[in-house]
């Protein structure tokens, strides 16, 4: 195996561009149990913990090398509160939230903020960058737009984002625990509302039917959120697996919809 | 390839392949098997260090990318002089059974009183979370946390 | 002689005490050298080829693609098995691997040996195994119609026709739960130059491998020292060998050190399971809540191979009504044979199934009685005197049931809970959950189970008490697990002798006979008393040399002056006893199931409280009560600990712990899938000790870290279902039972009280 330690964001485009193929390796919380299962040996290796850009957290412009422990200390709520469900400390410690999108699993717990703010996902080459909405980058189960010899740089989010917004996940265990079903909410103060929805579809996903009901008016009553939820369940396009049944996820879905939007109802 | 690094400060350069984990480099390499491999995939804390300040699952860290890195293990903890006070509490507290969680367990709440002395319970419980346990049921072991860190306090005070 | 007794300070760490656990310091610092972390210069790495299918017809096994391999020594097939090809503790039928077909889901086929580890892996993989897959048999119903039983235990007690005024009905299930111990299967051979090996592998018993492994090997019994080994805990799961018959292979045929790991996932199918069970049960009562009648069917999965399975059953079946008075019993439990995975001990061997099942029924027979569900189980509570209800064995000495329930029941209640930290609410961190959508729910459940082996086992412990010039050394080949038998059996020893300076030395199979298994609660009896008559032997061998009233570190003792030192004492060598402990012995089962089978019992009441958020189905365990039996308890701090972590075990079956099994494949095989609790799912925990001295046991000390597993499950159960109204049949209980659970089945009962009458 063949590795590079670049310490720049050129060099490590510049090794992309030498190794297209080459697999990126941030925090290693994915990649490693591949490696360690024996089910992958890399050729090439770029290693991307001491690329100085990747670190930046400039305001909207999240760095893809961030870990989860400092998206657990930052500024916007819903990214603390996923933030804090991830794994272990250990595993909030290294992984990144270039590698949650990266990895693209449809249970990745930072994909909902990203996808409930219509985030943009920008990537590099040697040749340029690129950005590419949320829903562009996703393009199905661990799949994403990502051509050969690019990386992810990082997320852009948008100028204005809503102060409420929060961030919910069911799992079996009290944390450490991969998402049954996870949702954010955000809600700006003309009521207008994204809901995005982890766990119950190929990758994450909008409940627009949803948001539209509850965008139009600025205090939902009872019946309302009772429809909201009844919508968000039917939005939902879960499957059975290990971890939950469809039935289960697509009623968990609207229940767990329902009361993160009620969070960002309450005063 | 050879990376260099330092474990519990000594210097090591070490021959490692691709598909070695630092956790394999620590135990197999250095012959520090107090990290342990109970399931290679970040769930179990077993294989906890301190990775350039952090707390990390070593085997989660690819060893080829550990160059440069300073490392504490648990054999890092204590001193000639004697236990760590958070070691000589898991001893007292009865925090200690089969074991093969403790070495983790232990650098785990280490690295904790160290970053947040002032530590709540429930932010102690949640801080060890990632270190699962078969025997105990985690009693002792924050019975043993809680008195490491009422230890560290009185020590600290004039 | 009063004065000598005054002078002299008391002995330190003996029973009573809680004292530290002698090898405290070297797992604290990491130096204790678990299997998986030993080492020999020279030694090659073995690695396993398995077939990744529930049943199949083995066609073909061509291991030269692997030998052909550059740092491969050894690619070995059942046809290289020196000796007996065919292993197992009491029935010998688990091939050493597999041989013409494959019975489970990740069976082992080959096995090699290479310079590393990446090598010898790569080299399994390289292996051509052909297979033509067959249909598995899973369904526990169907394997019973096709007869596919390992064994059928009846028990036939009382009067066919007795019946009482009210009767409940239901079908139970649990599923397979794995010990998920935190060290994963490891093992070492090492060729000792003469034909013979020095293996040291995950177990509980020593001298049972050696008895499997000898044949297996073609081994003398002498040329074979299985060692003692330090484990990352056991929990049952290495009552059964793993992969010692694999090492030692590998190790005689290259005459070199051999290792081997398992992986998590390969652990899972590594290690035996508690049998996942499905369970009829009918109790009828009479209107004041006397139980009058008991019938019930019991079902455990216990995979291809017998193992340990005949005597799982059995205890299924003798402690399948609970700590109860009850004079007509019928009970069949049969043990099947399937391929899902191999099923064996677990923590409660076969006692945990029916304690869910009868103590649900026990809730359903309150109910439909309109009675207190702890005045029920107050009223028929099984005590001294009675009789056991399936066995009939005369409970000839305390048992202290009603105490338990009444230790329990005293302890407070924890406050309600009013705060918002997700930390306290169902859901934890994911913050799914507010207070006001919370359902608190309390529920009780009480267990009992034998301690010792039964039904006519001829059982027995070895040890040896040395005492030297540097103090004494209990030798034994009992195997500590972690459960700290090794702190009991020094502090018995320096509580015989009356000295401090005691420490335990484990021996090898070649040094000293059979400390029989560290299983069924049985080593504080077995190895303790063994120790106990061996201490007490030297201390009288000590005096009678000397002349002497009392033995302490420095020596023996005399009207209050030292009259030997220990040097003197030992000059012409250590003073020595050796001892082989037999329980009393136990009967046989008649024909019904009926006899004295058993040696002691220990018992324990749970009280469960949950927070449940019945919308999304999930449960927060706030606490869980506990009053158990200890007999007497000779390291308080051990006892809490076993009994904080029996707890943990045992509530996690009831909410999180499942190996999920689609036609005999694993779904969950990793810590990522297979949900172990963590510190923010472990409840609190109170205890109350009641402490009835056992005649059995060594200063009346019982084994008790199995009940605290048993009883918690049904207890978490009997909590989710006070709070949700659920009838909730099966555990693990998972979100959707809760949440949408299904309608229910077409199942005539619990009769209600009025309807229920004959």
């Amino acid at each position: 195996m063949h590795i590079e330690r670049p310490r720049d964001l050129a060099e490590a485009l510049a090794g992309f561009d030498s190794h297209p193929r080459a697999t990126p390796l941030a925090g290693g919380t994915d990649l490693m149990v591949e490696v360690n299962l024996s089910h992958l040996r890399p050729e090439t290796v770029v290693a991307l913990r001491r690329v100085s850009e990747l670190q930046t957290w400039d305001d909207r412009f999240v760095g893809a090398g961030v870990t989860y422990a400092r998206l657990q200390a930052g500024p916007f709520p819903a990214l603390a509160e996923l933030a804090r469900t991830v794994g272990s400390p250990q595993i909030r410690a290294a992984g990144t939230l270039g590698g949650n999108l990266g990895t693209a699993s449809p249970a990745g717990d930072a994909l909902p903020f990203l996808a409930a703010l219509d985030a943009e996902v920008v990537v590099a080459s040697h040749g340029g960058e690129r950005t590419l909405r949320w829903d562009a980058f996703l393009v199905g189960p661990k799949r994403t737009a990502l051509r050969p010899g690019e990386l992810i740089v990082g997320v852009r989010l948008p100028d204005h984002i809503p102060a409420r917004q929060a961030f919910g996940k069911v799992g079996v265990r009290q944390a450490m625990v991969i998402a049954t079903v996870n949702c954010c909410v955000v809600r700006d103060e003309e009521g207008a509302t994204r809901v995005a929805m982890g766990a119950v579809g190929p990758t994450v996903l909008r409940a627009r039917a949803a948001e539209q009901l509850v965008s139009s008016t600025s205090r939902p009553s009872p019946s309302m959120l009772e429809e909201f939820q009844r919508l968000v369940s039917d939005e939902v396009v879960p499957i059975t697996d290990h971890r939950a049944t469809e039935r289960y996820r697509r009623h968990a879905a609207g229940v767990l919809a329902r009361r993160t939007l009620e969070r960002c109802l309450a005063p | 390839m050879i990376v260099t690094l330092q474990v519990n400060g000594r210097s090591h350069a070490v021959e490692v392949a691709g598909w070695e984990s630092l956790l394999w480099v620590l135990r197999e390499r250095l012959g520090l098997r107090g990290a342990k491999d109970a399931c290679l995939q970040g769930e179990c804390g077993a294989c906890s260090v301190v990775f350039d300040g952090e707390l990390v699952c070593s085997c989660l860290v690819m060893a080829a990318d550990a160059e440069g890195a300073e490392v504490t293990t648990v054999e890092g903890l204590g001193d000639a002089g004697g236990l760590h006070p958070v070691q000589q509490a898991f001893v007292d507290e009865g925090a200690v059974q089969c074991g093969y969680c403790t070495p983790g367990l232990a650098v785990a709440t280490a690295h904790l009183l160290e970053t947040h002395p002032d530590a709540s319970l429930d932010e102690l419980r949640e801080a060890l979370a990632g270190n699962l346990c078969r025997c105990t049921g985690y009693g002792a072991v924050l019975r043993a946390a809680v008195a490491a860190q009422r230890g560290g306090a009185e020590e600290a005070a004039p | 002689m009063s004065e000598t007794l005054v002078r002299r300070p008391p002995v330190r760490g003996g029973v009573g005490a809680s004292v530290p656990r002698p090898d405290g310091v070297p797992k604290v610092t990491g130096r204790f050298e678990f299997l998986g972390d030993m080492h020999h210069e020279d030694m090659l790495w073995g690695a396993t080829r398995r077939a990744w299918v529930p049943h199949a017809r083995l066609v073909r096994v061509d291991v030269t693609p692997a030998l052909a391999m550059p740092g491969v020594h050894a690619a070995l097939t059942q046809d290289d098995v020196p000796g007996h090809r065919y292993q197992g503790q009491a029935v010998t039928d688990q091939p050493v691997l597999a041989e013409d077909e494959v019975r489970y889901w990740g069976e082992p086929v080959a096995i090699v040996a290479a310079d590393d580890p990446e090598t010898a892996r790569r080299a399994a993989e390289a292996i051509v195994v052909e297979v033509e897959e067959l249909d598995p048999l899973t369904d526990l119903d169907v394997a019973l119609e096709r007869g596919a039983v390992f064994r059928h235990v009846p028990v036939r007690r009382g009067d066919p026709d007795a019946h009482g005024e009210v009767v409940v009905e239901g079908t139970y299930v649990t599923a397979t739960q794995d010990p998920a111990a935190l060290g994963t299967e490891a093992g070492l051979a090492v060729p000792d130059g003469s034909g013979g090996i020095d293996l040291w592998g995950p177990t509980q018993w020593t001298h049972i491998d050696l008895k499997q492994l000898a044949a297996c090997l073609a081994l003398d019994p002498a040329q074979l020292r299985v060692q003692p080994c330090r484990l990352g805990g056991a929990f049952g799961s290495r009552e059964d060998l793993s992969l010692q018959t694999h090492i030692g292979m590998l190790a005689l045929r290259l005459g070199r050190p051999v290792k081997m790991v398992y992986d998590r996932h390969e652990s899972f199918v590594g290690h035996v399971k508690r049998h996942g069970a499905l369970m009829h049960y009918r109790h009828e009562a009479d209107r004041d809540g006397t139980l009058v009648r008991v019938d019930a069917r019991i079902l455990l999965d216990g995979g291809p191979y017998q193992l340990t399975s005949n005597a799982v059953i059995a205890n299924s079946t003798y402690f399948a009504v609970g700590p109860y008075r009850c004079d007509h019993v019928t009970v069949d439990g049969y043990a099947l044979r399937t391929n899902n995975p191999p099923s064996g001990a677990m923590r409660g061997f076969g006692a945990n199934q029916p304690c869910f099942a009868a103590e649900a029924q026990m809730d359903r027979l309150a109910a439909a009685l309109g009675m207190d569900p702890l005045e029920l189980r107050l009223r028929n509570a099984l005590g001294q005197g009675d009789r056991l209800p399936t066995t009939g064995q005369l409970i000839e000495h305390p048992l202290p049931t009603d105490e338990v329930i009444r230790s329990v029941a005293a302890i407070p209640l924890p406050d309600p809970a009013d705060d918002d930290d997700p930390l306290h609410l169902p859901g934890g961190t994911g913050m799914t959950t507010p207070r006001s959508r919370v359902v608190r729910g309390v529920g009780y459940a009480v267990g009992l189970k034998n301690l010792q082996f039964s039904e006519g086992f001829d059982d027995y412990a070895e040890a040896r008490v040395e005492l030297t010039a540097d103090g004494a050394v209990v030798h034994t080949a009992a195997i500590e697990v972690g459960q700290g038998m090794v702190t009991i059996i020094e502090q018995i020893a320096r509580s015989a002798l009356g000295m401090s300076n005691v420490r335990v030395e484990f021996d090898h199979t070649g040094r000293i006979g059979s400390a029989g298994s560290t299983s069924a609660s049985r080593q504080t009896q077995m190895a303790g008393n063994a120790t106990l008559e061996a201490a007490t032997a030297v201390r009288e061998q000590a005096l009678a040399a000397a002349g002497g009233d009392d033995l302490d570190d420095a020596g023996v003792w005399r009207d209050g002056a030292l009259v030997a030192s220990l040097t003197e004492l030992t000059a012409n060598g250590p003073l020595t006893h050796h001892v082989r402990y037999r329980h009393r012995p136990t009967d046989q089962p008649d024909a019904d199931g009926q006899g004295e089978l058993h040696v002691d019992f220990c018992v324990a009441a749970h009280r469960a409280v949950v927070d449940v958020d019945p919308d999304l189905g999930l449960v927060r365990v706030v606490e869980i009560a506990i009053g158990q039996d200890v007999g007497r308890a000779l390291n308080p701090q051990q006892v809490h600990g076993q009994i904080e972590g029996g707890i943990a075990q045992g509530m996690a079956h009831a909410v999180m712990e499942e190996v999920l099994l689609d036609r005999g494949v694993i779904r969950n095989p990793t810590l990522t899938d297979y949900l172990l609790p963590t510190c923010l799912d472990a409840p609190h925990v109170e205890a109350a000790l009641v402490e009835v001295p056992s005649p059995w046991g060594p200063f009346g000390a019982k084994g008790m870290a199995e009940l605290p597993t048993m009883s918690a499950t049904p207890a978490v159960a009997a909590a989710i279902r006070a709070a949700t109204g659920l009838p909730l049949t099966r555990v693990p209980i998972r979100p959707e039972d809760i949440a949408v659970p299904d309608p229910p089945p077409d199942d005539p009962e619990p009769h209600p009280p009025e309807a229920g009458g004959r």
